[in-house]
């Protein structure tokens, strides 16, 4: 597993939505923990701290933290140094995947567009969905 | 299991149970009576029109910021064809003190909004709209004494680049409406801010 120590984000690490998908839907036994998230969304920081803490304290397990910034593609300069200051170590992707009408049902059907949310999925299988943040129950 | 493991497995339970409410394309919207900028309360009944393009909005969300000159024109456009535009601030204040009333007004003066920008003080009226992110825009079209839902979703399909918008869905919306023509794309999604609820 690699793991990005807090070196920021590169033009490599802007993905579309089949790069997502590639990376969250495989087959294997791995659980993927994908959350998106953006700079300036602060119910979405308050909440980094336990999926950072999740993905270092589950690194032995087969368990993949994944943080899907939907920061606009302008702002990855400012995404990459908030990584750094905040000195996140689990891995980061910036979405820049167009008209977002023609990619959110297919993470869920249920979701508005509203972030925080969450997904999971494990062997291609989408386990879970939620739409706003978990700080009330953690 | 490790406590962090627990912590995913109840966050995964937890996720089933999310529910989604209000309006559907279809349903009948209720009117509503709410503050606006100028201190004089508005209501949808107070306003000649056709029908209305409301939309949820706010001061501090950058995906809102990114739509306030967009706005500005839709409206122009939409009012011609009977449809004048209506934004309503859903936001908690107390959390989010940039999306109080006062810094309402002060948004409304700098972006010059010609349209009535409305304060959802007890986030009631977003509640029964079913919004739940900013901007977040309901098409509502008056049909004999009825106030139909016709279109809800997203402004247009690009909001990181006016320039590069190539489906405008609320402009479509209100050209078919005007026109007594069916609403092509009746439902999009957007990304953007949660709209921030009382605690």
């Amino acid at each position: 597993m690699i793991f990005l120590l807090a070196s920021g984000l590169k033009a490599q690490d802007v993905i579309d939505f089949e790069g997502l998908q590639k990376r969250i839907e495989k087959q294997n036994d791995t659980l993927y923990l994908v959350n998106f998230w953006a700079t300036w969304c602060k119910p979405c920081i308050a909440e980094l701290p336990f999926f950072e803490n999740a993905s270092e304290s589950l690194r032995d397990k087969p368990i993949k933290v994944l943080l899907v910034s939907l920061d606009f593609k302008s702002d990855l300069e400012r995404v990459s140094e908030f990584i750094q200051k905040k000195q996140i170590s689990t891995e980061v992707v910036l979405l820049s995947a167009g008209n977002p009408n023609d990619w959110i049902d297919k993470i869920d059907p249920s979701w508005s567009g509203a972030i925080p949310a969450t997904v999971f999925y494990k062997n291609k299988i989408k386990l879970a969905f939620h739409e706003g943040d978990y700080t009330k129950n953690l | 299991m490790t406590k962090a493991i627990i912590a995913l497995m109840s966050l995964i339970i937890f996720s089933s149970f999310t529910n989604h409410e209000g309006y559907h394309v279809g349903d009948n919207a209720t009117d509503f009576n709410l503050k606006n900028i100028d201190g004089k309360m508005v209501s949808l009944s107070s306003i000649e029109a056709k029908g209305y393009v409301i939309v949820f909005t706010c001061n501090h969300c950058p995906f809102a910021k990114k739509y306030e000159d967009r706005l500005v024109k839709l409206n122009k456009l939409t009012s011609k064809k009977g449809y004048p535009l209506v934004a309503i601030n859903p936001n908690d204040a107390e959390q989010y003190p940039e999306d109080s009333f006062e810094n309402m007004q002060i948004r409304a003066k700098e972006k010059k909004f010609n349209f009535p920008y409305l304060h959802d003080e007890s986030q009631q009226i977003a509640r029964t709209y079913g919004a739940t992110k900013t901007p977040h825009v309901f098409v509502l079209n008056k049909e004999g004494k009825e106030l139909k839902v016709r279109y809800i979703g997203a402004i247009d399909d690009n909001t990181e680049s006016a320039a590069d918008v190539k489906i405008k869905y609320v402009e479509n919306a209100i050209e078919a409406l005007a026109e007594n023509k069916p609403v092509e794309t009746e439902v999009t999604k957007a990304i953007g801010c949660s709209i921030k609820w009382k605690k």
